[in-house]
């Protein structure tokens, strides 16, 4: 025979049948699960796009119930090419966090609207999960996280409906379902959770909108930085103090550090980091404390002054400040040590001269008034005492709303408006200090906070982001100087709320206890204590703190490797427990089988062992064939047991006349 | 290719495992699990979340990666136990003529307190039937087996498989039962019921003709002779039993003669054989077959008619 493509094919498999489709329970699951889980999303996405899936997904349902046709090919082509389009115009791009969830609600909408069959319903269900885990990007908070459970819930119960065989689970059992194998799961995921080595992140670059909209301090400080900032009462970071909390004017959370001034505008001076703290000499007690910090799409660390530890893969400038290698784009958790009271080492010519620039014209007034002071006083620390002396007794105001200031923004606070936040102070400070010849600079960061007694923690909010100046003075060297607490004292020792001249601008928990909605405040306080903990074991659990805790269980420094064979251990048993729970749960169940196993086992070790293609009858023939003396017993045995076990019904009085036999038979 | 490994796989796994006889509880050791299509799907899906935690360093989703990881673990342990212990055994089964599908019967019994869903019993690679086992309870599934020749025809090897609860596993198990069923010769032919004939005209290689009117004396009883026809009275006096003859005059007789189709081969001379017998049941005639070796008197009926298709599903002569 000549052989040909022809022949061949003919010979090729039959066309599978097609596909039954989704039955309309099935697709019920699948609706919701899938609304559950696009919803969050509503908050971000464009309305048109929310719009587009609820209507999508009530017009499936509805297509379902009336049994109606799904839309033809063609249309679903062209609503996918707009809802595309439309992504693209309203977000200019079709990558990036916020245009990729954008593209998944899209997809899922179309495919919705294409659902047929049993694959159809995977890829959706699939989808189900990335939109799940797309929520996770934006909120990973206590109610988010408890409301994405339940949506998971409902995703497994679609998940086992899609299958037709499977639609025999009825009414609430498909939730059962899903409710037992995730409470059961449960102690297999804290496992992994645990003990699955984790990798820092992130293996390849993030889009650039990765982390959009996260508030923080910048490493630039211009007038408004700080009074923006201040009007968020969302929470930078809180922090667990071993021993006592220091007092409030050592709460000095130090951040940026600012040494490049151009006339209006404050910048970090570019500045390795160490991988050892910046030696200093300490006078004093150590503060020992750990921070959780929120995420802050920044690599700065906070700590108070002056940190004299290094949290895992950070480092130090010779500014004492802290950074880490990656942004901090998770709940972080670090622990730390500092000493309120300290002597920094000599200045270098490289610091001097950074610490006394200025820019090369303007502010003529502030540059003549400390001209006079350097003239007048020899010492720096006279004329520190000058410009401290100038806030406090002329007529400065600590305000939240300053006046806009002119080209020469320092002359125009000294001079002119007198109004300002501490950006205002600690700018115009510095810039006086190096015109006096007193080398200086600023330092942005946090001041204050307040305790939480129920968690026994400290909240620092972005209400409290402050702005103070250090001078070098050659028996200190660094030394802090806060002007802001010249003009209002009561910043630092009661908080912004009471220093304020008009504290009304203030969001809520900024405002410190005392008042009429005190309960109100409580309340927070209680809700943000649960949140502590949840941030302190749940979202600050990652590579460093996951080896921080495993060392702290007794077993010394712990590796991946290690953490491999305990990850593996703990599965093991936890399989041979589902085993035996099972083989504990057929015994107690079916006390045939069980006498009936006893039985045998008594023969075996007397070397009539039941083979396994023999059934009870053959058996108990053989052995009664093989032993006349026990015929009697081990027919009636036999007997009993096959019509228990393959007889219409057995009474509960067959059960226990073969579990008697079972007892009395003797070899 | 891969149909012979999986075949040489199949026939490996299921070595020394004989046809039983007994109702098969598939036992831990006779069930196997492997992922499915899906479940592959799924790991993929698994390792696209973790690499998306890590990337973005999220604690909930590392959280939610190792959720479901742990899921699909523990739907593997739930799939695996969805087939244990349950208890296979075969049920009543119809012969079918060839081209056709016998159904076979299986009863599926579950000794425990909670239901099962979605098993299903799966004969080569025809589509499996679905059936959910109720709780401490027994389904029955129906396979359709098609009979290809006439003859025994024995299933063999059925898997017992599930995807509860998640579709992501699969596991399964092989059984096979001493079990078979006749396969009748497929009706098929086209030639005319032969003639009906009066009695004793014919080949006279038995009763021909035999009726139930006319008395015409006394024959040795043979096997198959009805027992209201043994003369009873002669019986006492002598050894042999000795059955009453009667002519029937008024119904034609018919004879469905293997040797009526002498020039066809063994198989569509079969095939005719069995077209007639089933037209003249239809018809409601008395008909008897004549095979070599093997004679079936002239009657009508069930049992008439099933005695002939068993005799031509057996045939095993002919000098084929």
């Amino acid at each position: 025979m000549r052989w040909s493509w022809k022949n061949r094919s003919r010979r090729t498999k039959p066309a599978k049948p097609p596909e039954a489709p989704l039955s309309s329970l099935a697709l019920a699951w699948l609706l919701a699960a899938l609304v559950l889980a696009a919803a969050p999303h509503a908050v971000e996405l464009p309305v048109w796009l929310s719009a587009l899936f609820a209507v999508v997904a009530g017009w499936r349902g509805f297509i379902a119930l009336r049994g109606l046709s799904l839309p033809p090919r063609g249309l679903l082509l062209a609503l996918a090419l707009l809802a595309g389009a439309g992504v693209l115009i309203d977000y200019r791009t079709l990558f990036g966090r916020d245009a990729g969830v954008a593209l998944m609600v899209a997809m899922a909408a179309c495919k919705l609207l294409e659902t047929g069959g049993l694959r159809d319903g995977v890829v959706l269900v699939f989808l189900g999960y990335l939109l799940v885990m797309s929520n996770l990007l934006y909120s990973q908070e206590i109610l988010m996280v408890a409301y994405l459970f339940a949506a998971v819930l409902v995703m497994l119960a679609a998940q086992a409906l899609i299958h037709r065989p499977h639609s025999g689970l009825r009414g609430w059992a498909p939730l059962r379902l899903a409710g037992g194998m995730v409470l059961q799961a449960i102690p297999v995921m804290l496992v992994l959770f645990i003990l699955f080595p984790r990798i820092p992140g992130p293996l390849w670059g993030l889009p650039k909108d990765a982390y959009k909209g996260r508030t923080g301090l910048s490493d630039e400080m211009m007038p408004g930085t700080v009074s923006e900032l201040v009007r968020s009462d969302t929470v930078a970071f809180r922090a667990r103090f071993a021993a006592a909390t220091p007092p409030p004017n050592q709460r000095y959370w130090r951040g940026p550090v600012l040494w490049r001034f151009d006339g209006r505008r404050w910048s970090r001076h570019e500045e390795l980091p160490a991988n050892t703290p910046t030696p200093f000499v300490a006078e004093g007690a150590a503060v020992d404390y750990s921070v959780i910090l929120e995420p802050s799409n920044r690599r700065w660390l906070f700590a108070l002054d002056l940190p004299a530890s290094l949290p895992p893969r950070a480092g130090m400038t010779a500014s004492f400040q802290l950074l880490r290698d990656q942004p901090i784009n998770e709940v972080y958790r670090y622990e730390m040590r500092s000493y309120p009271h300290y002597r920094t080492g000599e200045l270098t010519a490289a610091e001097r001269f950074r610490g006394l620039q200025l820019p090369a014209r303007g502010d003529p007034r502030a540059r003549a008034l400390a001209a006079q002071w350097r003239e007048r006083m020899t010492r720096p620390e006279d004329r520190v005492g000058a410009a401290l002396a100038l806030f406090r007794e002329q007529a400065f105001y600590y305000t939240l709303t300053p006046p806009l200031l002119g080209p020469d923004s320092v002359d125009d606070f000294l001079f002119r408006t007198r109004q300002g936040f501490c950006e205002h102070y600690a700018s115009a400070f510095v810039f006086l200090m190096r015109a006096a010849g007193v080398p200086a600079r600023v330092v942005t960061g946090y001041q204050g906070g307040e305790t939480n007694d129920l968690g026994g923690y400290f909240i620092v909010r972005q209400s409290d982001a402050h702005a103070w100046a250090e001078v070098w003075l050659a028996e200190r060297g660094w030394a802090r100087v806060d002007p802001t607490a010249a003009v209002a004292p009561g910043r630092v020792r009661e908080g912004l709320y009471a220093a304020l001249a008009d504290p009304g601008l203030l969001p809520f928990l900024a405002r410190g206890g005392g008042g009429e909605y005190e309960w109100l405040r409580q309340l927070a306080l209680s809700w943000d204590s649960l949140n502590n903990s949840w941030n302190e074991w749940a979202l600050a659990y990652g590579p460093d703190r996951q080896k921080e805790f495993l060392s702290g269980l007794g077993f010394g420094p712990v590796d991946w490797a290690e953490m491999t064979v305990a990850m593996t251990v703990a599965l093991g048993g936890f399989g041979l427990l589902a085993v035996v729970w099972r083989w504990g749960q057929r015994g107690a169940r079916d006390p045939v089988a069980r006498a009936w196993q006893r039985f045998c086992a008594r023969l075996a070790r007397r070397g009539l062992a039941r083979g396994a293609h023999e059934g009870p009858l053959d058996f108990t023939e053989r052995v009664a064939a093989s032993r006349p003396e026990l015929a009697a017993p081990v027919r009636e045995i036999g007997r009993l047991y096959a019509l228990l076990r393959y007889g219409p019904t057995g009474s509960p009085a067959d059960v226990r006349q073969l579990r008697r036999r079972v007892g009395q038979f003797r070899l | 290719m891969f149909g012979v490994l999986r075949q040489r796989f199949e026939a490996w796994v299921t070595r020394g495992q004989q046809p039983a006889r007994q109702p098969v509880r598939l036992e831990r050791r006779r069930i196997y699990i492997l992922p499915t299509r899906q479940g592959y799907a799924f790991a993929l899906l698994l390792l696209v979340l973790f690499l998306w935690s890590i990337n973005y360093s999220n604690s909930m989703g590392f959280a939610f990666t190792f959720l479901l990881s742990a899921v699909a673990l523990n739907s593997m342990w739930r799939a695996h136990n969805n087939l244990l212990d349950l208890v296979v055994r075969p049920g009543g089964v119809e012969p079918a003529f060839a081209g056709q599908d016998v159904q076979f019967g299986y009863r599926l019994d579950n000794p425990d307190p909670e239901p099962r869903y979605g098993v299903a019993l799966q004969w080569r690679d025809r589509p499996p039937c679905h059936v959910d086992v109720p709780a401490r309870g027994s389904a029955t599934v129906v396979l359709a087996v098609p009979a290809g020749r006439r003859g025994r025809l024995r299933p063999g090897r059925l898997r017992v498989q599930t995807r509860f609860p998640l579709g992501l596993l699969q596991p399964w198990s092989w059984v096979e039962f001493e079990q078979d069923c006749l396969v009748y010769p497929r009706p098929r032919g086209g030639r005319p019921l032969p003639a009906a004939m009066a009695g004793g005209a014919g080949s006279g290689l038995g009763e021909q003709g035999a009726g139930s009117e006319d008395y015409a004396g006394f024959r040795p009883y043979a096997p198959g002779d009805s027992p209201r026809r043994i003369a009873w009275k002669s019986a006492t006096r002598t050894d042999h039993l000795l059955v009453k003859r009667f002519t029937d005059q008024a119904r034609p007789e018919l004879w469905l003669d293997w040797r009526l189709l002498g020039t066809e081969p063994v198989e569509p001379r079969l095939e005719q054989l069995c077209q007639w017998v089933l037209k003249a049941e239809s018809a409601g005639c008395e008909y008897g077959l004549r095979l070599p070796g093997r004679e079936i008197p002239p009657a009508h009926g069930d049992v008439q008619r099933r005695r002939c298709l068993e005799a031509l599903a057996l045939f095993a002569g002919g000098g084929g």
